[in-house]
């Protein structure tokens, strides 16, 4: 098997965990910034839209590594597109399965269900939700929090920071509720 | 953009940069704007890792919820274990920047808003299955429909912005 074609292949945990985990000492030695994506979302808004707002009204420009930074993950989702394509079917554990195929979920491809995240979704009652609720949601609870996986879950936990612990316990915690007791609800509609 | 002008514009707003995650220990050494690419090329690995490793799968967020598979949590675990003794080696060898200076990472201090902005934003990402940086991942790979999802998270950003002094911290 070439490289290529190995490359290909969904990298296992223990291959992208370590890379990820090398974004912290990189960004630190390269250019003191501390690793973290979420701030992007702040920066277009003190850019694009401040307001008068005073949580908008900073010096965007001094953060603009970030947003070169957003801006490359863009171009390496374009890149693995064109050129790392993985041609098997997607893996899915088969409970996640059925229980998706009783919400009428039945196409298993891609990085996310078409019949949930696409135009036409987005006209359905369900799929307007999940897009335009949840991307909301994303964007409020991030800021709230202070930062979102990376910032809290990877970077703050690589600094032992207790309010990183607790941030990322509280992502963990909404997301078990949201999967197990509110999206059956959603996904039903 | 002087140096003199710089510093002092971090010293006033520096407490509003410092409550959110944000980057204060910035460089002092002024570099050429095209520098910023560095940062274009590191995002780019990112990217490849994300897509490759399935992190921006709707599917493996979903399977990490219920704990139907371990990948999330080893590609998580190992990821904060490998940063952990990097910044661990960091601090005791008080390694330097590139451009020889100091790295300083600063302390995060408690506010309510880590708990109630974290359950807020674990919903965010069982519905989207993304967080904000595999939202552009998942964008580039060519689920252009969640160029709304993105919009939407900005408008969340700017939402909590307008609302910040009212709500609890």
């Amino acid at each position: 098997m070439s490289f290529i074609e190995l490359i290909k292949q969904p990298w296992p945990w223990y291959v992208a965990g370590p890379i990820i985990g090398l974004m912290v000492p990189t960004l630190l030695i390269f250019g003191n910034k501390t690793f973290g994506i979420s701030s992007s979302l702040r920066h277009v808004c003190a850019a694009c839209m401040p307001a008068k707002i005073p949580f908008f009204q900073y010096d965007w420009k001094k953060e603009v590594w970030n947003l070169f930074f957003v801006f490359g993950i863009f171009l390496g989702g374009i890149l693995s597109f064109m050129y790392l394509k993985n041609d098997q079917p997607i893996v899915v554990d088969p409970n996640l399965m059925s229980e998706l195929s009783g919400y009428g979920i039945t196409e298993i491809n891609g990085l996310v269900p078409e019949q949930l995240f696409s135009w036409y979704s987005l006209g359905t009652v369900r799929g307007f939700i999940m897009m335009v609720l949840g991307g909301f949601l994303v964007g409020f609870g991030t800021r709230y929090a202070g930062g979102c996986t990376s910032g809290h879950a990877i970077m703050g936990l690589s600094n032992l920071q207790l309010p990183s612990l607790i941030a990322t316990v509280s992502f963990m915690a909404g997301g078990f509720i949201m999967a197990n007791l509110i999206l059956p609800f959603i996904l039903s509609l | 953009m002087n140096m003199q002008n710089n510093t002092k514009e971090n010293n006033t707003d520096f407490e509003v940069r410092s409550l959110d995650a944000m980057c204060v220990n910035e460089e002092q050494v002024q570099t050429p704007a095209w520098h910023n690419l560095k940062y274009l090329f590191f995002g780019l690995l990112f990217g490849i890792v994300l897509i490759k490793s399935e992190v921006v799968s709707w599917y493996r967020i979903q399977e990490m919820f219920r704990l139907q598979s371990f990948h999330m949590f080893g590609v998580i675990g190992s990821a904060v274990v490998v940063g952990a003794i990097s910044v661990f080696i960091i601090k005791k060898f008080k390694i330097k920047t590139i451009n020889g200076e100091e790295i300083l990472l600063p302390n995060k201090t408690f506010n309510k808003g880590q708990i109630y902005g974290g359950l807020i934003f674990g919903f965010g990402w069982a519905m989207t299955g993304a967080c904000p940086g595999p939202l552009f991942a998942q964008l580039g790979y060519g689920a252009a429909a969640i160029s709304v999802t993105i919009l939407m998270s900005i408008a969340g950003t700017w939402v909590y912005g307008k609302v910040r002094e009212k709500i609890p911290h």
